[in-house]
């Protein structure tokens, strides 16, 4: 494999090194994310796109989201990570790159779907888990694991039932696994609430 | 026939085609025993389910093997697995086009209560969007407990009224 840390700051000025534990990483601005995607695939065979996903470092932040790449090469047997920052904390929005891998399309939509982050020039950007029309991107930081009371996907049902989308009851959860023995204490259960004259009563 | 009906009763005297039973009696035990599952199969239950009307288990035995996969040809819904919101509503749709009489099994901790999905995606039970007659506890349960749930299904419907509520429509 092509030493693709020492090769892509020279072709790429704009691209700085990532810190980063395992693979090469560089952080560079989101526009020129698709050209930096485009060399690393034709010049140095990374050539199996791994993921898309996103980065939410709370509203407090700004530069508030970073979306990251995985690039594998199936030739090498190596990954690359690439971050870009998006430039709008209010309405996140990087380059898409369903043009270089067909398989970015649903990696992007669930992108989308989760933390609001739009795709210029995806094909058909709607979200993919929840249905269209959940005003919520469930994981950003500020929405809760419960989830916030909103209406089901069709209105009909809803009249007919009467259901609701509500928050789930965490009931001192979420749900947390000990490690040991045996399974029956192991396995993931919501925490211990009970109280009594030593445990105080939680709020 | 699984169980002896005993409300069934033959007369000696009157030899050959009569049997003297109630229309309760009579409706309930043709429903009973020829219950045809609508196989929501949604997760990890669904597995358990196919076990259940597999040869080793064999749903056949109670009467409710013809699994449909048209809601139009099933009475009871067995709703196997986690119930996502985007789900629910598809689920209701298809228990809205099943005929009357129909019943709903819920299968596994997920459909009865969310199980370990405590979580914005995930309904709380299935009982918020469905009638619910039978909860199978589990994660997933074992073929046994969804043959057990069907048994006291039949037997929730062996005391059901059938025939008065027929009589009530009709007038």
């Amino acid at each position: 494999m092509t030493d693709v840390t020492a090769a892509v700051p020279l072709e790429f000025p704009q691209a700085t090194p990532r810190a980063s534990l395992d693979c090469p990483a560089f952080n560079l601005p989101a526009a020129t994310a698709p050209a930096l995607l485009r060399h690393l695939r034709d010049q140095h065979a990374f050539d199996f796109l791994m993921d898309i996903t996103a980065i939410d470092w709370t509203a407090a932040k700004s530069p508030r989201f970073t979306v990251v790449w995985h690039l594998y090469s199936s030739t090498a047997h190596g990954y690359v990570r690439v971050a870009a920052d998006c430039p709008d904390d209010a309405a996140p929005a990087v380059p898409s790159v369903c043009s270089l891998w067909p398989g970015a399309n649903w990696h992007e939509r669930e992108t989308w779907d989760m933390f609001g982050i739009r795709f210029t020039g995806h094909p058909d950007l709607r979200r993919i888990l929840m249905w269209e029309g959940y005003p919520y991107h469930p994981l950003r930081k500020e929405f809760p694991l419960a989830g916030i009371e909103t209406e089901l996907p069709d209105a009909d049902i809803a009249a007919e039932t009467g259901a609701k989308v509500k928050p789930a009851p965490m009931a001192g959860g979420p749900f947390a696994a000990t490690p040991g023995e045996p399974m029956s204490e192991a396995e993931p259960r919501a925490r211990d609430e009970s109280w009594d004259e030593q445990r105080e009563k939680p709020e | 026939m699984v169980s002896a009906n005993r409300e069934f009763a033959y007369d000696s005297k009157i030899e050959g085609d009569v049997i003297v039973t109630r229309a309760d009696a009579a409706i309930n035990w043709v429903r009973t025993n020829s219950m045809w599952p609508m196989p929501m199969g949604l997760a990890c239950c669904a597995i358990e389910m196919m076990a259940t009307a597999a040869s080793r288990y064999d749903i056949a035995r109670f009467g409710a093997e013809v699994m449909r996969f048209s809601p139009r040809q099933s009475d009871c819904m067995i709703v196997a697995g986690t119930v996502t919101y985007k789900m629910a509503t598809a689920l209701r749709r298809i228990y809205d086009q099943m005929t009357e009489p129909k019943w709903v099994i819920a299968m596994g901790a997920c459909a009865s209560t969310g199980g370990m999905y405590r979580s914005y995606a995930v309904l709380q039970g299935v009982d918020r969007i469905v009638p619910v007659d039978v909860y199978v506890s589990g994660c997933p349960p074992r073929p046994e407990a969804l043959l057990d749930a069907l048994l006291k299904l039949q037997n929730k419907v062996k005391r059901e009224r059938s025939a008065s509520k027929l009589f009530q429509q009709s007038a």
